[in-house]
């Protein structure tokens, strides 16, 4: 099958390749670049734990083809820790509030929470599991994932505020 | 603050051990997205395996042709039947003691059954392949009913055994009939029926579902033919028995066979198994010379990977007129698909099933389990339970409601004049366990009164005078549940897999400068062993939590193990862990002993250092002792400080719960909300409260989704009719409560921390715990039972059918 080029922006970094058109976003950034954050659960758009961000939308990459990602900016968890290393405020509410266990929808909804909390940066609890019922988690009964959010949520507004 | 000003309490809580709400380890990892799962895996030259599966549900495979797929640039090998027989590789062994076609033998037993394997370049090349691979099917009649299997002009599903009388659990009384296992007194129990004031009898239906990690099963096998030895990577909750059934299968030396579980993404149950999918790969592995993934996609992992459940379970329960249980009944029809491939202990075909009797101290007896093959995808894994421990809490917190009803009793004080008291313990249970320990009354009071049953239940009658007067149109279900589970298997008399007891091990190294790794039988998909093994080694040992590693689930590097499955880890291998820490804080006592010139028996532990005793000033830490095992010939003892401990458990723990679920439905649209839900679990010594936690709200989201709609159901020919996420019901963050989660604290006797296993109670318990408030909500209307899964069709039809929307 003939490749098509493709450029893309992920977690900041230009990348290119060549890709058949049938190639799938999560395929491309697992197999092609090695950035295994993102996970395979279904492959039908279900799960959610393929979750990434592109231009600004949480989209599910199994169901997207790298040639429509052309051009376009690409977050994936990899890309949310903070410049040295540590861990992001979303990525430290769910290791301090237990909002993860097998881990394997981990980067799938922490990428989904963080562009949740740009849409909307102070969500009731019911706007957090609204906004997060696109990404299935099988370990915790979402509990501890609500609640990580939710303090995320605190936690940034209160930094946003002490900045102004 | 140094170790001389602080004060013994301040040094046990600054080494984070047991009953610390301790972080997890495994998260910085895997908040990053680098956790490292099988298919992360990518090895140089490495192939990719796909299989051609069966379209149909029961017919013979006339021919196969791949002459299409093989031509395919990027096509590596097509493996069949034909290929694998010369290697005696086309049946394998199950883990029930019956045996499995990896690729179509002649005929296909169920729909999506592996025909043939694709070994490809790449997976997009794999899957253009499998649709070049032509088949030639001859449909032949299909049975999906179990009761139809067992009649007499039923179709033959396994020819390969037509003839044969015996099983490997006895006697076959019909060409689709497994075995047959009983238990109990049948004569005493039917004569207690026979005399009764007061029998209840209902048919108990628990329906096949699926344990659906968000991770699919795969593997990825590497045979390197330099040195002949074989490393396989996958998702493999018992790590070292898979190691053992490749080696007995392959005939590849043991030793020359290296299992790697690396980050599993959820098990349940579903991991437990070996599946074609490995022992393909590790042939195409072999025939090829290179690396070979194959990972299943969501519909394999629904259509052939493990389903659950399938029980039909016919009960009779005897009580005198004001409640007290006299005699229990049970038959199983248990539908075990194409295969028998159950995942149990050997001597237990229906599991742990004989744990129906419960928390209840019923005097006898009698359980009866026909297994039966049908036309549905081999499995009968313990989703999230201790083997079939999860239909039996169902079949008797069923069976109490039912009985309530009949004699006009409140559930909740039915099960209190029953529970085993607390004096009884340890309780020898009429169908042959002997639970260690339990206090059921004082969890059960505290239970009721932490929802305030009394006042739920009037507002229930309430609620009834107001439906009927046309107020309302939603009922109020209260759904009570206490069940006793039996997990930890299991002491080697009686529990092996696969002639392998069921022990399981660590491994202890200290290193000269204080800090240690630990290594385990078992694997972690989630539970957070590396959290909480450390926390059991920092309060035996001295050793802060945060310096201790835990490795598990390779085996050429950890100890040998049955892995993780039935809510074994901390039953098992948490012992063992306890018992290897403690043969190294023997050693240690000789160590501080002879560095501070006493005798052995004039040094005593103090949370992390031995001192001399009546003189606390001097003392030698757990620190100092490590340096010095390494650094000093001391005289008698071997330098080092490590220790093996294979833990061998006296009996499986029993831990119970006590759960409440008050659920509001609409009558018109069958529409449920859990308006709340009370958890009170008793898991014995707590090692980490806030994975307990964690554990609890998890198996009950879990129990949610199977009492509420989950299943795996089939049409008449076979079809799958729940193979995606759009059918296969999995609660999302919208349906789902927040859960209250309480505690009691009853140790077991005999574990060495008193811990009794935690991660699948909710699961166990939960069940019944939902199914009986949808049954609660009707019962003023005469409903007496309504099979699962209670999605809002079925709970529409039994308002329909009890004349709600007249």
């Amino acid at each position: 099958m003939s490749k098509t080029h493709v450029k893309l922006k992920v977690n900041g970094r230009e990348v290119e390749g060549l890709a058949e058109p049938r190639m799938l976003l999560i395929h491309f950034l697992r197999e092609e670049l090695g950035i295994t954050g993102p996970h395979i659960g279904c492959e039908t758009s279900h799960c959610g734990a393929c979750t990434v961000d592109m231009d600004g939308r949480s989209v599910k990459s199994c169901t997207v083809f790298v040639a429509q990602a052309n051009g376009a900016e690409i977050t994936t968890v990899e890309g949310l820790a903070n410049p040295d290393g540590s861990l992001g405020v979303i990525q430290e509410k769910f290791r301090e509030h237990h909002g993860l266990q097998c881990g394997f929808c981990t980067p799938g909804m922490i990428t989904r929470a963080h562009r949740l909390l740009q849409e909307n940066p102070n969500p009731t609890e019911e706007e957090v599991r609204f906004g997060i019922a696109g990404n299935l988690c099988r370990c915790t009964g979402y509990q501890n994932i609500v609640k990580a959010i939710m303090a995320a949520a605190a936690e940034l507004n209160a930094a946003k505020e002490a900045a102004e | 603050m140094t170790d001389q000003t602080m004060t013994p309490e301040e040094r046990a809580a600054s080494l984070e051990g047991m009953g610390c709400r301790r972080k997890r380890v495994e998260d910085v990892r895997f908040t990053q997205g680098k956790g490292n799962y099988v298919d992360d895996i990518k090895l140089p030259g490495m192939l990719f395996g796909a299989f051609v599966r069966s379209p149909y549900a029961h017919a013979r495979v006339k021919s196969i042709n791949a002459d299409a797929a093989k031509a395919l640039p990027g096509v590596v090998a097509v493996l069949t039947a034909e290929d694998l027989a010369p290697l005696g590789l086309h049946w394998m062994p199950t883990l029930a003691g019956d045996k499995q076609m990896v690729l179509a033998d002649g005929k296909v037993l169920f729909q999506g059954q592996e025909v043939a394997f694709v070994v490809a370049e790449d997976r997009y090349t794999a899957a253009d392949a499998v649709e070049l691979v032509e088949v030639e099917y001859e449909e032949l009649p299909v049975v999906t009913d179990p009761f139809r299997a067992l009649e007499p002009d039923a179709p033959v599903l396994r020819e390969d055994i037509k003839d044969q009388k015996e099983g490997a659990h006895g006697p076959r009384k019909h060409h689709n009939h497994i075995f047959t296992w009983e238990q109990g007194d049948r004569e005493a129990t039917e004569k207690v029926l026979e005399e009764a004031d007061v029998v209840a009898e209902e048919m108990i239906y628990y329906h096949r579902t699926h344990p659906c990690p968000l991770e699919t099963c795969g593997c990825v096998a590497s045979m390197d033919k330099v040195t002949g030895k074989l490393t396989v990577w996958g998702t493999f909750q018992a790590p070292h028995a898979i190691r053992t059934v490749v080696s007995l299968i392959s005939g590849i030396a043991e030793h020359n066979i290296r299992i790697i579980s690396p980050d599993i993404g959820g098990g349940f149950g579903n991991k437990v198994g070996a599946y074609p999918g490995y022992v393909c790969s590790v042939v195409a592995s072999i025939v090829t010379g290179r690396p070979v993934k194959w990972v299943e996609n969501r519909m394999e992992n629904l259509m052939s990977t493990a389903f659950a459940r399938d029980y039909w379970m016919k009960g009779r329960i005897a009580a005198t007129k004001d409640g007290r249980i006299t005699g229990l009944w049970c038959h199983v029809t248990a539908d075990h698909g194409g295969f028998d491939a159950c995942a149990d202990p050997t001597k237990f075909p229906a599991g742990f099933f004989n744990i129906c009797t419960g928390s209840y101290d019923i005097p006898v007896a009698y359980l009866c389990v026909d297994g039966v093959y049908t036309n549905k995808a081999p499995g009968g894994v313990a989703y999230r339970c201790s083997f079939r421990v999860t239909e039996a809490a169902y079949f008797i917190e069923r069976m109490i409601e039912v009985l309530a009803i009949e004699l006009g009793m409140d559930a909740a004080e039915l099960r209190r004049i029953n529970f085993i008291r607390k004096d009884q313990f340890p309780y020898k249970s009429a169908l042959g366990w002997e639970y260690d320990s339990g206090d059921y009354h004082t969890a059960w009071e505290k239970a009721l009164k932490a929802v305030d049953y009394e006042g739920l239940r009037r507002e229930q009658a309430q609620r009834i005078e107001e439906f009927k007067a046309g107020k309302t149109r939603k009922l109020l279900g209260i759904g009570l549940s206490h069940f006793t589970e039996i997990v930890g298997a299991g002491p080697v008399k009686n529990c092996d897999i696969l002639g392998l007891g069921m022990f399981d091990s660590c491994e202890i190294r200290i290193h000269p400068t204080g800090s240690a790794i630990a290594r385990l039988g078992t694997i972690s998909q989630g539970q957070g062993h590396a959290t909480t093994f450390a926390q059991i080694l920092a309060s035996e040992l001295g050793i802060p939590a945060s310096d201790i590693t835990v490795e598990e689930g390779d085996t050429d590097t950890a100890p040998y193990g049955l892995g993780t499955y039935g809510s074994r880890s901390t039953p098992v291998a948490g012992a063992a862990t306890a018992m290897a820490a403690r043969k190294i804080r023997a050693k240690a006592q000789m160590i501080a002993a002879y560095l501070l010139e006493v005798h052995d028996d004039d040094v005593e532990w103090d949370v992390d250092r031995f001192v001399v005793k009546g003189n606390p000033e001097r003392f030698k830490t757990m620190k100092e002792i490590a340096f010095a095992a390494y650094n000093q010939a001391i005289p008698g003892l071997e330098p080092g400080l490590e220790a093996v401990s294979y833990y061998d458990p006296p009996n499986m723990t029993y831990p119970f719960r006590a759960y409440i679920c008050v659920m509001e439905i609409d009558v018109d649209t069958g529409e449920w909300q859990v308006r709340q839900f009370y958890a009170l679990d008793d898991c014995g010594t707590r090692i980490n409260p806030m994975i307990i936690e964690g554990q609890v709200h998890g198996g009950l989201t879990e129990a949610l989704a199977i009492a509420m709609g989950q299943e795996i159901a089939y049409d008449e020919m076979g079809n799958v009719k729940t193979g995606t996420l759009m059918d296969f019901f999995i609660p999302t963050a919208w349906e789902t409560p927040n859960y209250i989660t309480d505690h009691t604290v009853t140790p077991s006797p005999h574990h060495p921390i008193g811990a009794k296993g935690v991660g699948e109670s909710p699961n166990v318990g939960g069940v019944p715990a939902f199914s009986n408030a949808v049954h609660d909500a009707f019962r003023a209307f005469g409903l007496r039972q309504a099979h699962m899964p209670h999605d809002h069709w079925r709970i529409w039809q039994i308002a329909e059918n009890l004349g709600l929307h007249a």
